[in-house]
């Protein structure tokens, strides 16, 4: 059976595939699909985890039980789980233990563009990158065996253009007749204790140097020699780049890409001219094939920051002597396309978090910002964050601004963040501002769902991925718990209600709370968001003050050729009749929709 | 020389559907026996923003993406989105369009202005271009809502593959209940 697979469809088909038992991992674009599929098929145990580093603790339990399993995140997502994963290179695993790390290059959907390939050399574990959906499905079950067969977790890195892209993949059975997982004493292996983890390490190095050994014959390192004047080492995405601009080239393309094949890369530059490295990001290959003392060129044209793509390729080997794959005629660019408007994400019409920004920037709040939908917050015209910077960082950044500034700056600080964010790495950091006597107000943005991502359920939507029902955290109560005060819940969607709220626990002088309780439209389990009676803007009444614009609903639409002043228009199509803009009328233009 | 690869792109706003749009066609391609490959960016684009998915279709693929400027069909689900995908077509490359405009935050603002005589300028650059009116055509066949299917219909005579193998993706890709009312706006595009 042939299918067309996104990559991240692949890797979860192929886990599948290669027996897989235990699925688990927290969103992140580009690799949340991975987990979205495995939980379609019903040998997997599928779960969202609270954060990355929970996500691989569970990998690791499962694994020691003798499982295989595979856990997923973004690439920002293995900082968050790193600590596990460092001693875990150590240990080593029983039952098949693969990391998937989806890179973002270019930061379609990201904070940084931070290239994992890093990660797999400082942690001294293998590293797999595939370059279609049918290496996706193929690296995934040979990741799980070399696991097995070196005792180490495995890295399977993908990046945005190979998690997303569509390719034909080639379907097969799941393998059968795999080991029971059974608890089992090995305790020497697993207690990291110094005297063990001294035992450890030296077999981290061996192990290492045998898959370098191996790394020369294995075929997915692949040498493909073509006009031998000039030779291309690269991996991934990449590699379909470099056979789109220079079909003539000889490549070598690394399918392995930690630890490198010594032999594999002096044969190929031997037996080529000139030689280079095309990479995305970091000289990972580069860095260490110079140090091999061979000779060759990467990031000298080859940019560092951003993707590549076929054209920026040919533009980088401009001069250089290769011919191209193809010479189409391509069209000037038109000024007048290019000055067009652009297309900014913007918040869903009736998006719960928009009357909250919009009452932070009129009361001038120093909004230390998260990482979710809410980040939109940050666009015209609510414009109100001033920082982002990774998961749960809000409440850090406010406890640490309100150590410095004066008594009345204080008073403006204010972190938001939301459900999802708060639960993955925003605990700690609130017990640390009522630990140290931080006196800075926290909104949670608690709209039931991770929605930036696409809708996830997490430890506070009352769901699990496999769409069982689940325990719902009282978010009020963990804060009281952590020893807040002052925890209130406000309706968003009541503009004087929020406004005052805020204003309260903004004045007052000690950590508080304030959780909004509206959901995000796109949730679509029954009962939870539901569509308002719709408004409309009574055209006779509009002054065409422009109150109502300052919310950057997409309902509201300006229409500069009516009336006096120009006036505005609520799309029936659109509005979700969440009441926001009503409150901001001041002449009763807009009411309910006849 | 070009080789074998054509190249389809696909844009407009976020939520309007692309993505199935683009399933349809790669599935298509790949029922009439050939290589395909197509891409997108998921992510803030959801939240409408301009989304643009790529097409490939060959022999052999190699790029997910449409080299800029190696673009042969442009498939617009929106006027200005349309206008500023030109660049990545090549000369010669042919335009369908749906005659639909949706203002982006700064135009819904007040603060800029939606672009005047859309489709005279991308005629002036791409003499083969069509215009559909992909919305009445979707309420003729029974459903404002099958527009892209219309638009589909449209596409599909500029590229050279039997009728079938695209019924036959519409079968696979559109739910049951949807098929007939789709089938009909497929048939009424493919009339241009
Ligand atoms: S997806 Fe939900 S949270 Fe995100 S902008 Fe839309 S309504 Fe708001
Ligand atoms: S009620 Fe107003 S603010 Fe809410 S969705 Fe409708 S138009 Fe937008």
């Amino acid at each position: 059976m042939r299918e067309i697979l996104s990559g991240n469809e692949a890797i979860a088909r192929g886990a599948f595939e290669a027996g897989v038992l235990v699925a688990t991992g927290y969103p992140g674009t580009p690799s949340t699909e991975i987990l979205e599929n495995a939980v379609s098929y019903r040998e997997i145990d599928s779960s969202w985890a609270p954060n990355e580093k929970v996500a691989l603790e569970v990998a690791i339990g499962a694994s020691f039980a003798g499982a295989r399993t595979i856990v997923t995140m973004k690439h920002v997502g293995v900082n968050v789980a790193a600590d596990p994963l460092f001693t875990l290179s150590y240990t080593g695993i029983k039952g098949g233990l693969v990391l998937v790390t989806a890179d973002d290059p270019e930061m379609h959907s990201s904070q940084n563009e931070q290239d994992n390939r890093n990660y797999a050399k400082f942690a001294k574990v293998p590293m797999l990158e595939p370059a279609d959906s049918q290496e996706c499905k193929d690296f995934t079950k040979l990741a799980l065996e070399l696991s097995e067969q070196y005792d180490t977790p495995v890295l399977l890195r993908t990046t945005t253009r190979i998690s997303h892209s569509k390719s034909i993949v080639e379907l097969n059975d799941r393998v059968t007749g795999l080991p029971v997982p059974a608890l089992v004493s090995n305790a020497a292996k697993q207690v990291m204790l110094p005297a063990n983890a001294k035992v450890r390490h030296p077999l981290v190095e061996d192990r290492m140097r045998r898959l370098a050994e191996a790394a020369s014959t294995m075929s997915i390192n692949r040498m493909e020699l073509r006009d031998n004047s000039v030779g291309i080492i690269t991996s991934g995405v990449c590699y379909q780049y470099v056979r789109e601009a220079f079909p003539q080239v000889s490549t070598l393309k690394l399918g392995l890409v930690n630890p490198l094949p010594v032999k594999l890369i002096r044969s190929f530059a031997e037996k080529v001219g000139r030689l280079y490295v095309v990479e995305e990001l970091d000289p990972f290959f580069e860095e260490q094939i110079l140090a091999m003392g061979i000779g060759v060129t990467g990031k000298e044209i080859i940019p560092v920051c951003g993707e590549l793509s076929p054209e920026k390729i040919r533009k980088a080997f401009a001069g250089h002597g290769i011919e191209a794959g193809s010479a189409v005629e391509v069209p000037e660019a038109d000024a007048g396309a290019i000055a067009l408007p652009p297309r900014p994400p913007n918040m869903c019409p009736g998006c719960p978090h928009r009357g909250v920004f919009y009452t932070l920037n009129q009361l001038k709040a120093y909004v230390t910002g998260d990482i979710g939908c809410y980040t939109l917050g940050f666009l015209p015209p609510l414009s109100s964050m001033e920082t982002c910077v990774c998961m749960g960082a809000s409440i850090g950044n406010a406890t640490g601004a309100v150590k410095v500034v004066s008594e009345d700056e204080k008073k403006r600080v204010v972190a938001v963040i939301g459900d999802s964010t708060f639960i993955h790495s925003g605990i700690t950091g609130l017990a640390d501002m009522v630990y140290n006597n931080a006196p800075a107000t926290v909104v949670i943005l608690d709209n039931r769902i991770t929605a930036m991502t696409g809708r996830q359920d997490n430890p506070a939507s009352g769901f699990t991925l496999m769409n069982e029902p689940a325990h719902r955290i009282d978010l009020s109560q963990l804060c009281s718990a952590l020893g807040v005060k002052h925890v209130r819940t406000v309706n968003p969607f009541d503009l004087e209600e929020t406004r005052k709220a805020l204003k309260e626990e903004m004045e007052r002088p000690e950590t508080s709370v304030i959780i909004t309780n509206k959901p995000c439209v796109l949730v679509k389990r029954e009962g939870v968001f539901k569509k308002g009676p719709l408004f409309a803007v009574e055209a006779e009444k509009c002054t065409g003050c422009r109150a109502c614009l300052k919310l950057g609903c997409p309902a509201i639409q300006w229409k500069s050729g009516e009336g006096k002043n120009g006036v505005s228009y609520i799309d029936p199509m659109l509005c979700t009749g969440c009441d926001v803009c009503r409150q901001l009328c001041k002449f009763d233009a807009i009411g309910r929709a006849k | 020389m070009k080789g074998q690869t054509t190249n389809i792109l696909l844009v407009g706003v976020g939520g309007q559907g692309i993505l199935l749009a683009s399933e349809i066609l790669s599935e298509t391609f790949m029922l009439a026996g050939f290589d395909v490959k197509k891409s997108e960016i998921h992510g803030m684009s959801q939240r409408g923003g301009s989304v643009v998915s790529h097409v490939r279709f060959g022999e052999k693929v190699f790029s997910p993406i449409v080299p800029e400027g190696e673009g042969d069909i442009l498939f617009g689900f929106e006027l200005m989105e349309t206008l500023r995908a030109l660049p990545l077509l090549r000369k010669g490359g042919k335009v369908v369009a749906n005659d639909l405009q949706i203002p982006p935050s700064s135009v819904l603002m007040g603060k800029a202005a939606y672009p005047e005589m859309v489709d005279e300028r991308i005629r002036e650059k791409f003499p083969d271009f069509l215009l559909v009116d992909g919305q009445r055509l979707a309420v003729k066949a029974g459903n404002a809502r099958a527009a892209n299917t219309v638009l589909l219909g449209a596409v599909s005579r500029r590229i050279d593959v039997a009728e079938e193998y695209w019924l036959q993706a519409l079968e696979r890709m559109v739910p049951a209940k949807a098929l007939d009312v789709n089938r009909k706006a497929f048939m009424l595009g493919r009339e241009f």
